[in-house]
């Protein structure tokens, strides 16, 4: 079962990536403190992106005629774990560079390439995604945001979406939004747009989380006349266009590394006490951290060969969620089973932000039960 | 590999038969089996070209030696094979019988198959010994159709000496017994989401229960997840160090006997029956999950290292485990 899902070896860095990423990172990066660097994918810098924009960083597997890197998944794979490992602010690029980029580039008309790619490539142009509305979440076909044909082929969109991650900072939404039929109808008459934020009509409220961030927001769309290029692909082709984009957000590090900032800091904590009661902790974490490494490596073994990895990207996602979700709540416990030992303040409101922060870890892009479903349906059980 | 597996996979299926599994199991020769596993020559695979063999690294057998755990052979094939390279790499000539490895130099320890092994390689601390199985007092263990046996010697073991790897041979047989974990873990997964496409109740098969397909997802995340390990294992070769070793053989223990209480979850009180097969590979699993260091051994073995070093985790990981 899963044959072709194997270990794999990451190919030589030729290109030195590990080193150009480093270097941005000392001067970014590694002088914020622990909190911040805990937040990594909601730490939002346009600086920073635009620093990897100019070092050549963003858009490594796009073509080097939209200003790509003309790479491949393994060389995006050592630049985003360098990223992530080191809890790089990388949300201001982090949905274009992704997916964004990656489905205009297949989707899009050659026009919307030359609009869009390149200045994503720089780290100027910042990008959310808005599927999930008030009534629909992992039930993604019941959207009901409507966008209508206008006199000479022109767009009118009415709706909200909510919970989109950066819509505050964002310039463009890539919308999954009804273009004919209704909710009944399903998956059939979805369609994908570009909405420019900017334009008459748009109205977005950040939303306050639970650690007191506010990463994601409702946005509202009163009447807002979009060009006819603001389609993307085909018309009523939205919801397998969107089943390719999260394919792209399901595989890759990013499912992995979301704690190990913390577990950076545990691991520096027990050192500098000299702790070693926890040696079968630390070893069952970085046994299960390796573990995802190869399986992550695996995964994009898979899409370097131009396969779309599904169901291996849906294991490594599930997995390593699990993980990063377990992680907070293991160190926690140790910690606190030794309440005579101090805890530096700095540790303490890393470890309560990540275990404040952990549930969303398995809801975007996917909730576990959605995942294993894909999972099972490849197993031959649906 | 698939020109390697196919043909000795093939063998395995027609010489392992559940029937001939059980009839060993309950006392029955292993000599027969045996003879035609040394002759169809896979045995040999890790020996180098220079004494005979093929040569094989140990990520090219890796999927034979998951083939056989997935079979629940009752004879030690990916023992032998690893004892006849490092017995070979010796220049002496490994004796053509079934060897068993014993990674420890505590008199008393249990020997997976030590049954049906001829000889036993033994991990002194300081060399590495070949002694015959007899020399050895072999003791049953008394689980019901256990095939490991207690071994002790009086003084030290007698028997050729032979090159001890720089680690000794814990590690590589716990990558061995995690190879073998992988392999029962795709057989049980592939078995255990049949029986839920067969088995009917409230009137559909039980595998169209979401509840169920939640659980198959999982034991098949955790089937991969072992595979991957030990193929992370595999891939360091016969001088795999312990670190590496940890990774898979921590994951591989760990999984174990989750994949196991799926299996017998999902098949119900027919799994629990001696007749049905299952039975075969998950007294396996736990068996091997133990054999060779269980995780909670190699996690403080692992965690232990990875505190003497101050580089960061991925870092760390990288220099030493996939290095």
């Amino acid at each position: 079962m899963f044959d072709t899902f194997a270990f794999a070896t990451l190919p030589e860095d030729h290109g030195g990536l590990r080193q150009a990423v480093r270097e941005i990172i000392a001067r970014h990066v590694a002088t914020l403190p622990l909190e911040r660097r805990a937040r990594s994918w909601q730490g939002f810098d346009s600086a920073f992106s635009r620093a990897l924009g100019a070092a050549g960083l963003l858009g490594l597997t796009l073509p080097t005629a939209y200003g790509g890197g003309g790479l491949g998944p393994f060389e995006r794979f050592i630049v985003v774990e360098e990223l992530l490992s080191a809890g790089a602010p990388v949300a201001a690029h982090w949905i274009a560079d992704r997916q964004s980029a990656p489905l205009i580039l297949n989707f899009g008309t050659e026009a919307q390439r030359q609009a869009y790619i390149p200045r994503i490539c720089r780290g100027e142009l910042v990008f959310c995604i808005g599927m999930s509305e008030p009534g629909s979440g992992s039930d993604l076909a019941s959207v009901r945001t409507r966008a209508e044909r206008t006199a000479g082929g022109r767009w009118r969109v009415n709706g909200q979406k909510i919970w989109t991650t950066n819509a505050m900072h964002s310039d463009c939404m890539i919308a999954l939004v009804r273009t004919s039929g209704t909710a009944a109808d399903r998956n059939a008459g979805l369609s994908q747009l570009i909405i420019d934020l900017k334009a008459p009509g748009v109205t977005v409220r950040p939303i306050v989380d639970l650690t007191g961030d506010a990463h994601f927001a409702e946005v509202f769309f009163d009447n807002v006349e979009l060009g006819e290029d603001a389609l993307i692909g085909s018309e009523g082709e939205g919801w397998s266009q969107v089943v390719a984009e999260l394919a792209f957000e399901r595989s890759g590090p990013e499912r992995i590394y979301s704690s190990v900032v913390l577990l950076d800091a545990w691991v520096a904590h027990l050192q500098a006490l000299g702790r070693r009661d926890a040696d079968a902790l630390v070893g069952r974490l970085t046994a299960e951290l390796a573990t995802l490494r190869a399986m992550s490596i695996a995964c994009t073994a898979r899409l370097a060969l131009g396969e779309s990895p599904v169901v291996e990207a849906s294991i490594v996602k599930d997995r390593g969620t699990t993980f990063e979700q377990d992680l907070p709540l293991a160190i926690a416990d140790d910690l606190a089973a030794h309440p005579d030992e101090l805890v530096s303040a700095d540790l303490y409101r890393a470890l309560m932000y990540v275990t404040h922060i952990a549930p969303s870890f398995s809801l975007r892009g996917g909730t576990r039960e959605i995942l294993r479903g894909i999972i099972a349906r490849g197993m031959g059980l649906r | 590999m698939n020109e390697l597996l196919s043909p000795f996979d093939g063998l395995l299926e027609r010489l392992a038969t559940p029937e001939a599994i059980k009839a060993i199991e309950t006392g029955a020769s292993p000599a027969a089996m045996w003879r035609d596993l040394d002759e169809s020559g896979f045995l040999d695979a890790l020996v180098d070209e220079a004494h005979g063999g093929s040569g094989l690294a140990l990520a090219d057998v890796e999927p034979l030696i998951a083939a056989a755990g997935a079979r629940a052979v009752p004879l030690p094939i990916a023992e032998t094979m690893v004892a006849r390279a490092l017995i070979a790499a010796a220049g002496i000539a490994a004796p053509r019988g079934p060897i068993a490895i014993a990674g420890s130099a505590q008199a008393g320890q249990t020997v997976p198959l030590g049954l049906v092994a001829e000889h036993v390689l033994l991990d002194t601390g300081t060399t590495l010994v070949l002694a015959a199985r007899d020399d050895l007092t072999p003791a049953v263990t008394g689980v019901h159709r256990d095939l490991a046996a207690r071994i002790t010697w009086d003084g030290a073991p007698q028997g050729l000496s032979v090159a001890r790897p720089d680690h000794g041979l814990r590690p590589i047989a716990a990558v061995l017994r995690a190879t073998l974990i992988a392999g029962a873990a795709a057989r049980l997964t592939e078995q255990t989401t049949a029986y839920a496409n067969d088995r009917v109740q409230f009137g559909k098969p039980i595998g169209k229960q979401q509840a169920l397909q939640q659980q198959l997802a999982v034991m098949a995340e955790d089937m991969i997840a072992a595979r991957i390990a030990a193929q992370l294992g595999c891939a360091a070769g016969l001088t795999v160090s312990p670190l590496q070793a940890a990774v898979a053989k921590a994951t591989a223990s760990a999984l174990a006997p989750r994949i196991a209480n799926t299996a017998h979850a999902v098949h119900g009180a027919i799994g629990i029956s001696e007749e049905f097969a299952l039975q075969l590979l998950t007294r396996r699993l736990h068996e091997w999950r133990l054999a060779d260091g269980s995780e909670g051994y190699w996690t403080a073995v692992l965690g232990g290292a990875r505190l003497a070093d101050p580089a960061p985790s991925v870092d760390w990981v990288r220099a030493r485990v996939f290095a």
